[in-house]
């Protein structure tokens, strides 16, 4: 009598998985070795820079680790022990979480760049031919106009939009009072409030919505993957300024300091720019006006108070303004 | 009879509606432009790297687990003891967890400044952001399956057989070897089979632990993500068939023992 | 006949603590780290009061229909024979196998607002029901599965011949041995509906207040920076799906004291 017994089962199936375990990991070079932890937009940038640097005379025989993810968890891991020599988020809180645990440096951001090495602004992401022609940040508070932006509380995107209308507004004339009016009318036309920036471009191409508000990089990294998109930059909005940095225990500061170096060469700047990315050298930037047109009013978090103050006054989760709005705009649980 | 047809349109009819349709979509999305691009979506390194580390700790998690949940389902069934509604309660507890909490659990485990990670990151082992923790993550989402195979079965075939062994002089070991285990191998198929399942679809909890180190700790799963993420729609839905076809080809391949053991 | 019980127990309980209890330890411990007052604000607020309020009713909506359908299918799989019915039987399973993500976003495809079928229901408290609905479809099926396939159709057979209806064979003899392994499947679809995190975020709206569940909420408490409220949240989680879990098992051993 044969029984197929569950053992022998259990250890073929085990047998069978374990045959493609080669994983072999990348042993390049004899160099050093740099992990760089980012946030998940500038992917397809570093896939190229990296290798650009690898070829330089201070990139020859370094590997790297990449690793990409929402900006916020980013900084978590790294807090919790991922391995980073050079770190680069969307936004300065998370990078400031780094500094508070002191992995980074306080003088992170003292050169001429204030720390910053890329730019980008918030824009307007609508369907193609702007149907419901949206152009200004008022647009968006008509009556029947469905917007897309993340959560204020688990995006570091969304924050840059919030601070993006709120600002403008002030730009505008409004006066704080009436800009926060202004807000919670805006997130009463919130439909969607996704966990992330990226997934909120996915809802919106996969068509709910009337308008989203995003990066212009992450706009046009879309546009160039031939998504049903187009996208208006308002004529006044924020610039976002992305921090990197390199971080205080690296095993190979060097090397680390020699790939940051390289990030504001032109020909890095000239990789980010070709990405959607606007370039912070202004030489390259020239190079790139048709690409970014510069006839919009940019305003930076500084002028607005700067993000440790914004923080806490737009996003404690209890007594901030944007937590008083999503409070008011949902209302009762109906 | 035809309470047996309306039956049949009931189940046919809901799964049509929640599953089948979701899964044509997924065939549909991974093959709409060819077969061709489809495969090569799924065979570049970075793709059969996520696929092997995805198999490696399926591999790992699904004998621990099931072992765990025999012993745990006799220890229920067989030996009670106090607190065995609460074993029971914890055994299903895993399942409850968001995946962000898992995660968010782990970190302060084996984190930086967690319990126990510094004494880890001391001795330069490292379980956040490797294979370790990626594994005890999988685990513990895919905890409860085989357990909760297993005890119905076991309550419901007795201890008649096994009592019996005992008379005609069988040790304790031989009774489980060849009482116990065979009347269960089916419970313990079914189980081994959602555990595997299981392992092979966890998305959350592993990418919170796993650091995303593209091409070292991306699983299937979190590979997927990245596709979709890139707008490489092929490849994501082509990666999830692969995924899809891992699962059911171990169910097949029970199918296929039961009924040459049925044919007996 | 002691020693193996407790080293049975005793691998167990290892096993348990290493892979569970000690995790669930650690969040403990971080939701208490802003003292018991904190830890009441955080779960107390209005939002995480709705949204906890929300995911228990989808979760409960969620553990009924699956109650029933998931038995039905069951029954179907086991006790019925057509054409393709191991095809059938083998998509089971596939909602586990698929990255949730990939759950979210094919119904999103199917039921949203490029639905090929005219279903638009996105971004609804419908679509967070139809989401776990998928996630959750193989559990009922697996547990009520095996215990059917034990079944000794010659209990049935026997009430037939002593004048029961079908239906009072079915509620007297069947259901009643079923109803542990249904137990079972409705409380891991239960913990599972109450955690789940990856299919949900993507179809709903997460609108606070409206749309967000409470695996988004502490997802954004934990963004903010704000980890023993996310740990605290998840502990209320925990709690009650803890308590949930307790009871079924209560109310299974109380049915299966009634066997022979």
């Amino acid at each position: 009598m044969r029984r197929a017994s569950p053992t022998l089962l259990l250890l073929t199936f085990a047998l069978f998985l374990l045959l493609p375990t080669a994983c072999g990991g990348s042993a390049s070079g004899s160099g050093a070795k740099l992990s760089l932890v980012a946030y998940s937009t500038p992917r397809e940038a570093y896939g190229k820079i990296v290798p650009a640097f690898e070829k330089t005379a201070d990139g020859k025989g370094i590997g790297f680790d990449e690793s990409y993810g929402a900006s916020g968890e980013q900084a978590r891991s790294v807090l919790a022990g991922l391995g980073a020599d050079i770190v680069a988020f969307s936004l300065e809180p998370d990078m400031t979480k780094l500094v508070d645990a002191k992995l980074v440096d306080k003088s992170w951001n003292q050169n001429a760049y204030h720390g910053m090495v890329t730019d980008s602004v918030v824009v307007f992401v609508v369907r193609p031919g702007n149907p419901k022609h949206i152009r200004t940040w008022d647009d968006l508070l008509k009556p029947g106009v469905d917007v897309i932006t993340p959560n204020p509380f688990t995006s570091g995107g969304a924050r840059w939009n919030v601070m993006a209308s709120y600002g403008a507004w002030l730009k505008e004339g409004s006066t704080p009072a009436q800009a926060v009016t202004k807000l919670e009318q805006l997130f009463k036309n919130v439909s969607v409030q996704n966990k992330s920036a990226r997934e909120a471009l996915q809802t919106f191409t996969s068509g709910k919505g009337d308008v989203m508000l995003a990066y212009e990089n992450e706009a046009y990294f879309a546009k160039q993957s031939k998504q049903p998109i187009d996208y208006v930059t308002p004529k006044t909005t924020i610039l976002i300024e992305n921090p990197v940095a390199a971080t205080s225990d690296s095993a190979n500061p060097k090397a680390a300091k020699a790939f940051l170096d390289f990030l504001y060469t032109p020909a890095a700047q000239r990789i980010y720019a070709e990405n959607g990315y606007r370039p912070v050298v202004k030489s390259v930037a020239a190079e790139f006006a048709k690409t970014f047109p510069n006839d919009a009013t940019t305003f930076t978090i500084d002028s607005l108070g700067g993000w440790a103050k914004v923080m806490t006054q737009f996003f404690d989760p209890e007594k901030g303004t944007m937590a008083d709005i999503e409070r008011s705009v949902g209302g009762s649980t109906g | 009879m035809t309470r047996k047809l309306a039956l049949r349109t009931f189940a046919l009819g809901y799964l049509a509606a929640i599953l089948v349709g979701p899964l044509v979509l997924v065939f549909y999305r991974a093959f709409e432009h060819g077969f061709g691009e489809a495969w090569s979506a799924v065979t570049t390194p970075p793709a059969l790297h996520a696929f092997e580390l995805t198999l490696l700790i399926t591999a790992i998690a699904v004998p621990a687990n099931t072992i765990f949940g025999v012993l745990c389902a006799l220890a229920v069934v067989r030996h009670p003891f106090r607190g065995k509604g609460l074993l029971n309660a914890v055994v299903d507890l895993p399942m409850a967890l968001s995946p962000v909490v898992v995660g968010l659990s782990l970190f302060l485990l084996y984190g930086r400044t967690g319990w126990f990670g510094s004494w880890f990151l001391a001795r330069g082992i490292q379980i956040l952001f490797a294979l370790p923790s990626m594994i005890l993550a999988t685990v513990f989402v895919s905890l409860p399956f085989v357990v909760r195979e297993v005890v119905p079965v076991l309550r419901e075939i007795g201890t008649d057989q096994e009592q019996a062994a005992a008379t005609l002089g069988a040790s304790r070991l031989q009774t489980f070897f060849r009482i116990t285990l065979p009347a269960l191998r089916w419970a313990i198929a079914y189980g081994v089979v959602l555990t595997t399942a299981r392992s092979l679809g966890e998305y959350g909890a592993v990418s919170v632990v796993s650091g995303r180190v593209a091409g070292k700790t991306a699983t299937a799963t979190l590979f997927v993500e990245d596709r979709y993420q890139s707008f490489d729609i092929v490849g994501a839905y082509a990666a999830s068939v692969v995924l899809a076809l891992m699962a059911v080809s171990v169910l097949l391949a029970m199918n296929l023992l039961r009924r040459k053991e049925d044919a007996l | 006949m002691r020693a193996p019980s407790a080293l049975i127990l005793g691998t167990v309980l290892t096993y348990l603590s290493i892979i569970v209890a000690l995790p669930l330890a650690a969040l403990v411990w971080r939701s208490g780290g802003r003292g018991a007052a904190g830890f009441w604000s955080s779960v107390s607020s209005p939002e995480a009061l709705s949204a906890l309020e929300l995911t228990l009713v989808v979760s409960l909506v969620v553990a009924l229909v699956n109650a029933v359908s998931g038995t039905i299918i069951a029954w179907v799989l086991v006790r019925d024979d057509f054409r393709g019915r191991s095809v059938v039987n083998a998509l089971i399973d596939l909602p586990f196998a698929l990255p949730t993500i990939v759950a979210g976003l094919t119904l999103l495809a199917l039921y949203g607002p490029r639905s090929p079928v005219g279903i638009n229901v996105a971004y609804t408290r419908a679509a967070i029901v139809l989401a776990i609905l998928f996630v959750t479809l193989p559990f009922v099926v697996r547990t009520v599965q095996p215990v059917l396939l034990e079944l000794d159709r010659e209990l049935e057979q026997a009430a037939a011949s002593l004048g029961a209806t079908r239906w009072q064979t079915f509620t007297r003899v069947v259901f009643p041995n079923l109803l542990p392994g249904i137990l079972s499947g409705v409380a891991l679809a239960f913990a599972r509906a109450v955690g789940e995190f990856g299919s949900v975020v993507l179809i709903t709206g997460n609108l606070p207040f409206k749309t967000e569940v409470s695996s988004v909420y502490i997802f954004g408490q934990l963004e903010s920076g704000n980890t023993s409220g996310a740990a605290a949240a998840s502990v209320v989680l925990l709690g009650i799906s803890f308590g949930v879990l307790l009871l079924i098992g209560a109310v299974r051993r109380w049915t299966t004291r009634h066997d022979a």
